[in-house]
């Protein structure tokens, strides 16, 4: 049985590493194969962007050696793939080689696209990739006060990430002794402070009391950078010194190209982990499905798990296992040293608690447990 | 023939959620096409015609069945 997992970040490594474990005497007898392609070389520690970003991590920080992180028995190329060819069971990669699979599992992730809003990528600093996060340092370092506005766009990954950046900046100026010239207001889409509304409730009144102003409902439609002027979909317009976005995501390009899912997100079945259609031997998991859950790598952690252990129980009995519950578990920052999680499944809400200098120092734990985690030590 | 809407299924999802989930498809789709949502989420068929009538799209119905609700909308700009 040819297994082939396409994408080498957070989904691909934990679902590669758990098949192996659990495949190790098929894999070992020749009757079972994983191969892995992936885009990089090395494997990026996503989360930590948001320390880089305000100057408590250092890049060099976020990145491992990918094979290094694979069990040895997994066959791993950088080679990423152009063309998925579903009905021959195969792919084609950039080099022109192509690969047969019995199997197939998609966790190509997904991208920030600031160009989709007129003015963005010119006038917004982000944090979601390395270059845009050193570049964010740099300008706060400069910053010598005025109006900071956090502006969020949809769909995006790591729901957490609007808030625990607002939080964080909070602690950054007040570190600098530049609270008092410092007016930070936030946005959000929809009609409350998060998505979560008990993890909402718990914000709102942290944000009075920090000082920290904001608006919902406040989708972003253009910058007027002349005027440095954020005007929303919704017809309201707010004026800033420094604007900090996350900008909309989109699945990655091949997605779109070979017209699997409109903007790169793949329909899939939400517990089965199955891509929707014909083709039942493809599993995507991860920031490129359309579940509409949150795009974290929790969510591709958890649901890794399922599709690692139904490939390995079809590979000996010929059928799956268990189904995904919709689990996620994600830390909140709440500052620079408190914090608390939200965990929730499709049918439990979460319930976060007051945060906590105990749970901030986990998270730390966790920045390099990460590593274990993905290599399916943890 | 009736016409066709897409469905958002947020069914029993919390984050990001039946607006979010609008939100989103909205971008993807063209002018005149009609959306509806199913939410398990009471505050969302509140929450989705708000958002839908302060950006200036069409709100058409939102019905419950068993526990949830379908929230019909077309994209007007
Ligand atoms: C600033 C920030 C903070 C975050 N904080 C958190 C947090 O606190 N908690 C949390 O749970 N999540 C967090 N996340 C989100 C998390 O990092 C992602 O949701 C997670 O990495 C998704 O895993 P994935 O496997 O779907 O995609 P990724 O981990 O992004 O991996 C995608 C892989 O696919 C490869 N690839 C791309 N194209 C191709 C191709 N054509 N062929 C082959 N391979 C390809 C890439 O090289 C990469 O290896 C954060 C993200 C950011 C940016």
């Amino acid at each position: 049985m040819k297994i082939l997992v396409v994408g080498g970040g957070t989904g691909g490594t934990i679902v590669a590493n758990n098949m192996a474990r659990r495949l190790h005497h098929e894999m070992k007898a020749g009757k079972a194969r994983i191969t892995m392609l992936s885009a990089s070389e090395r494997h990026m520690y996503q989360p930590g962007l948001l320390y880089v970003a305000v100057g408590r991590m250092a890049p060099d920080e976020l990145y491992r050696d990918q094979k290094g992180l694979l069990e040895p028995s997994i066959e791993f190329h950088v080679d990423p793939v152009e063309t998925f060819d579903f009905k021959e069971n195969k792919v084609i990669t950039k080099s022109g080689r192509t690969h047969q699979y019995d199997i197939l599992i998609i966790s190509t992730g997904s991208r920030m696209m600031p160009e989709s809003i007129p003015g963005l990528a010119e006038s917004a600093e982000t944090f979601y990739t390395e270059e845009s996060a050193i570049k964010m340092f740099k300008r706060l370092r400069e910053f010598q006060g005025g109006k900071v506005v956090i502006t969020v766009g949809v769909p995006h990954k790591c729901p957490m990430a609007p808030l625990e950046i607002t939080f964080m900046l909070h602690d950054y100026f007040k570190e600098r002794g530049l609270l008092d010239k410092v007016q930070i207001h936030y946005t959000y889409p929809i009609g409350r402070v998060h998505s979560l509304e008990n993890v909402a409730k718990w914000a709102k009144p942290e944000f009075d009391r920090l000082g920290i102003t904001y608006e919902t409902l406040f989708n972003m439609k253009e910058v007027d950078a002349t005027n440095s002027i954020l005007k929303s979909e919704e017809g309201t317009e707010v004026k800033y010194d420094l604007l900090i976005g996350i900008p909309p995501h989109k699945g990655m390009e091949v997605i779109e190209k070979n017209s699997i899912g409109q903007s790169g997100w793949i329909p899939t079945n939400r517990n089965t982990l199955n891509m929707d259609g014909e083709f039942k031997n493809v599993y995507v998991l991860g920031d490129t499905t359309n579940i509409p859950i949150s795009k974290a790598g929790s969510t591709a952690h958890y649901e890794a798990e399922v599709v690692a252990e139904n490939v390995a129980s079809i590979v000996k009995m010929g059928v799956p296992v268990r189904e995904y519950d919709g689990k996620v578990f994600c830390f909140i920052e709440a500052g620079k040293d408190k914090a608390t999680y939200a965990m929730f499944t499709y049918n439990n809400p979460p319930d976060p608690k007051e945060p906590t200098q105990a749970v901030h120092w986990f998270k730390m734990a966790y920045n390099k447990l990460y590593w274990s985690s993905v290599r399916g030590i943890l | 023939m009736s016409e066709q809407s897409k469905v958002v299924d947020a069914r029993g999802t919390f984050c990001p959620g039946p607006l979010m989930e609008l939100i989103a498809q909205m971008k993807q789709s063209q002018i005149g096409d009609l959306i509806e949502v199913w939410s398990t989420d009471a505050g969302s068929a509140a929450d989705i015609p708000e958002w839908i009538n302060k950006v200036g799209h069409e709100y058409i119905s939102s019905i419950e069945v068993e526990g949830v609700w379908r929230v019909l909308v077309r994209k007007k700009k």
